[in-house]
């Protein structure tokens, strides 16, 4: 009926095709991130032609219209913010995560993991909205102004906590049943079997949830925006308003025109930057714990 | 010890009948897996409309050899080809050789039943509407006809458009079977077809394959050698020797049972090795 | 337990620490301290939940409080007046509309091409896939005002489509995209490798195998993803405020600009005095959009897993 030679038949036709298209649309979305970067890059040349890199490293405060470049002061402010809110998170994270597990009766735990649910979905601005109309208010009684870091810091907490607590409650039902099994054998106390058993086996998806978590925060922009007063400085205490690198270019890019723009794209790469560490290091610890397993 | 690679052949005793024309011709097929060799210079001939039972221990190959007959080792990774397989005038494992037609006319029934998760009637017509078969009543009479072959129509003829995946694991079985049926293959492969069904079921599929020799020539995978003995015409017994799978004899049912050539072969029918 | 070092003495004269002693009023001192040890775990994580769930209550009534009573049929479906403190959000929700529409129609297509080619057409370890599943990774990590920066250089600066839905939409995609080609690539890898034998096995080709076979099969994952994509795409702020920028009007067409519901909401808060009540009942809206998407989500799959497992 055939020989050897035939052509190739229409479905093998198609499917070839088929592949070079796919291939075609993932190339697409493949160099989107390059695009990204290359981008970032290329707006932020112009700056960096004039002034060069140290500026913005070394200069006394940001005012670019003046020609000031220093970044420092914001980042400084951004890794305050992030470092309050995670301090904060993680523990009442990990916590709610164990919660769950260990502690309270399946209904209960089922029902705050739903709630944990709920509250990982609510977007920035509704936290940042709140604390605005709420929060702001109650802060500046205890100590005006009430836009300050202490407020970003609470409600960043508030953000980040669902993320690093559902993260958490996965990887604690990743820790085998023998485990626990064994601890209940030896009578250990509770608290000795989370501490000696669980938390060790568990570590590298709590790493993991923090980092996230971590990500998370340093990626928002709303809720610093609105309820931490914008003021570019190093704060002497957690009652002072701040304002951070993601904050800054939602503020000025409405009117940041020439190199003032170009300084804010500046910014934007130093994020990426930060971020990108921040990948990096939770991939590292991802790899040295299958490592060591 | 060693035997002739190249000289194995299915037809040894001149005392047999005329024998039918083979009709799958194997020749020095070797197969890697990431370049480690897992199949050496198996020289084969299927004849035609013949039951063949590919019989031997685990691992020495006789999955792997089945899924070169119609080029499945397609969908697998790092794996290559050496050698030539014809069927008749095919040559199988030519890169330009055009694999739709040819998984047409080489059915595969697996190991593990798996109907698509279709309906009973669309596991049959939706492989026949992609081969051209269109017109409704014509798959309708084919849908029919090959239910009735492997013995499904009465059970199954109220509730065409159910699940496939709701039928027994026997019934499952015979579905994959006439759905192979329907696209009138020339040849079918077997990979254990019954190891995953009960007696009774197996005793079920064991008569409908009988009823297929003549029509269709079929190679199947067994480990049971009493299901060798029971259903095939011909028995290849595969081995592993020096770390890759190699035919160790063919020849049919009665002389490889009563009057094996090769030590290894009489040690595993006797059940002393294997 | 801490080991102290205890000085040489006549009963230990080489001052190694034993183990803990064995009188029984130590053991009773130690199981004391281990019953205070677990009793204060037990009363902080019960704290902490109660106190997470306190304030989760206490934003909730917050909002429903002020924004309920705000809300109407009127609100849904007139335009916003007075700078929003008046009227409704009927073109802000059209805006939200078709900035998701602009942002799916783009981020289906390619995600589920790429989602199909690294689940069905390439080998785990090959180096086209490691590249492109790389960037995905790097693309889930970028943070929405970077988005926000890029969206503007590129959309709105470059390509000259200024700020508009469009431009807004595009920008959404690129973000939403690693999050959609992850549950469709799953949801594929985790049909069984059954089918896809079965159907190389009768001779279907495999583009015929992927529509009619596999992405049926893969549905569910399909659709959580779509859905969550909606929810990551609706709850988005910073991205869009230099993209689709800050119009109240209802737009004319997709070069418009338009504002969606967070950025009505910021809008509200942060420009407009008096803007309160609005933005309350802006806000409701909004957590009630999100909820049905994640409802649905957290629905369909479950109840699309169950009836695969019965069969």
């Amino acid at each position: 009926m055939t020989s050897s030679a035939k052509k190739t038949s229409f479905p093998q036709n198609v499917d070839r095709l088929l592949v070079w298209s796919l291939r075609g649309i993932a190339v697409i979305v493949g160099t989107i991130v390059l695009f990204i970067i290359g981008f970032l890059i290329l707006e932020s040349l112009p700056v960096f032609r004039k002034v060069g890199v140290l500026p913005f490293l070394r200069d006394t405060s940001w005012n670019p219209m003046q020609g000031v470049y220093s970044l420092t002061p914001m980042l400084i402010s951004t890794l305050l913010v992030v470092a309050g809110a995670v301090l904060l998170a993680a523990p009442i994270g990990i916590l709610s995560a164990l919660f769950c597990h260990y502690y309270a009766p399946k209904p209960v735990a089922n029902l705050y993991r739903r709630l944990l649910e709920i509250m990982s979905g609510i977007p920035g601005v509704v936290y940042g909205f709140w604390g605005l109309v709420v929060l702001v208010p109650l802060i500046n009684r205890l100590h005006p102004p009430g836009t300050s870091l202490l407020t970003g810091i609470l409600l960043l907490a508030l953000l980040i906590t669902p993320t690093i607590a559902l993260i958490a409650d996965a990887s604690l039902a990743g820790v085998p049943q023998e485990y626990l099994q064994g601890a209940v054998a030896l009578s250990l106390s509770r608290w000795g079997t989370i501490r000696e058993i669980v938390l060790p086996a568990a570590r590298s998806g709590l790493f993991t949830s923090i980092i996230l978590g971590t990500g998370r925060a340093i990626g928002e922009t709303i809720i610093v925006l609105m309820v931490c007063g914008n003021i570019v400085q190093i704060p002497s205490s957690v009652f002072e308003p701040i304002r951070t690198l993601p904050a800054n270019i939602a503020l000025e890019m409405d009117f940041a025109l020439g190199d003032h723009r170009s300084a804010l794209f500046v910014s934007g790469l130093l994020l990426m930057g930060v971020n990108l560490v921040l990948v990096l290091l939770a991939e590292a610890i991802a790899q040295e714990e299958i490592y060591h397993n | 010890m060693d035997m002739p690679s190249s000289e194995t052949q299915l037809i040894s005793s001149p005392s047999e009948d005329d024998l039918p024309l083979p009709c799958l011709y194997i020749d020095r097929l070797s197969l890697y897996y990431n370049s480690q060799l897992a199949l050496q210079d198996v020289t084969l001939s299927i004849p035609k409309g013949s039951i063949t039972a590919l019989i031997g221990p685990s691992g020495c190959g006789k999955t792997s050899f089945l899924s070169c007959l119609n080029r499945l080792t397609d969908l697998i990774p790092n794996c290559k080809i050496c050698g030539q397989v014809r069927l008749e005038d095919l040559d199988i494992l030519h890169p330009k050789t055009d694999t739709v037609a040819l998984r047409r006319r080489v059915g595969t029934i697996f190991q593990k039943p798996n109907p698509f998760p279709l309906s009973i009637w669309k596991n049959i017509a939706f492989p026949l509407r992609e081969h051209g078969v269109k017109d409704r009543q014509r798959i309708d009479e084919i849908v029919e006809q090959v239910l009735v072959d492997v013995g499904l129509w009465d059970e199954v003829k109220d509730r065409l458009k159910s699940p496939a995946l709701r039928l027994s694991g026997g019934q499952k079985q015979r579905l994959c079977i006439a759905r192979t049926l329907a696209l009138q293959p020339e040849i079918l492969l077997m990979d254990e077809p019954c190891s995953a069904l009960d007696p009774i079921t197996t005793h079920i599929v064991e008569d409908l394959i009988v009823s297929l020799r003549g029509k269709y020539t079929i190679l199947i995978v067994t480990h049971n050698l009493a299901q060798a003995r029971r259903i095939a015409d011909y028995v290849a017994l595969f081995w592993v020797k020096d770390g890759s799978g190699r035919l160790i004899e063919a020849g049919s049912v009665k002389q490889i049972f009563e009057n094996p050539q090769q030590p290894i072969t009489g040690a595993y029918i006797s059940g002393s090795r294997g | 337990m801490s080991r102290q070092n205890i000085p040489p003495s006549q009963n230990n004269p080489s001052g190694v620490p034993r183990s803990p002693a064995t009188t029984k009023s130590d053991l009773i001192a130690r199981s004391q301290k281990i019953a205070y040890a677990d009793i204060l775990l037990s009363l902080l994580v019960w704290a902490v939940a109660i106190s997470v769930t306190a304030v989760f209550v206490w934003i909730s009534v917050d909002i429903v409080w002020h924004g309920a009573g705000h809300l109407s049929w009127e609100f849904l479906t007139k335009e916003p007046e007075e700078a929003g403190r008046q009227g409704g959000i009927a073109s802000i929700l059209v805006s939200t509309g078709l900035l998701l529409s602009v942002c799916l129609g783009v981020a289906v297509p390619l995600g589920l091409g790429t989602a199909i080619l690294l689940a069905e057409f390439t080998v785990l370890n090959n180096w086209f896939g490691r590249l492109v599943r790389r960037s995905l990774d790097m693309l889930a990590s970028v943070p929405s005002i970077v988005f926000g920066l890029f969206g503007n250089a590129f959309f709105c600066v470059t390509l000259g489509l200024g700020f508009s839905i469009l431009s807004g939409g595009l920008t959404l995609a690129c973000m939403v995209l690693p999050l959609l080609i992850r549950s469709v690539e799953e949801g594929l890898r985790s049909v069984p490798h059954e089918y896809r034998l079965g159907a190389a096995s009768l001779g279907l080709s495999r583009s015929t195998t992927l529509v009619n076979l596999l992405l049926p099969a893969a549905f569910p994952s399909l659709a959580a993803g779509l859905i969550l994509g909606i929810g990551r795409a609706i709850a988005e702020t910073a991205a869009l405020m230099y993209t689709s920028g800050y119009v109240e009007r209802m737009p004319e067409s997709l070069l418009d600009s338009g504002r969606t519901l967070s950025l009505h909401i910021y809008s509200l808060s942060m420009n407009v005095s008096g803007g309160d009540s609005s933005a309350y009942a802006s806000v409701v809206v909004l957590m009630i959009l999100l909820l049905v998407t994640n409802g649905a989500a957290i629905w369909i799959g479950e109840h699309w897993l169950h009836s695969r497992i019965q069969n």
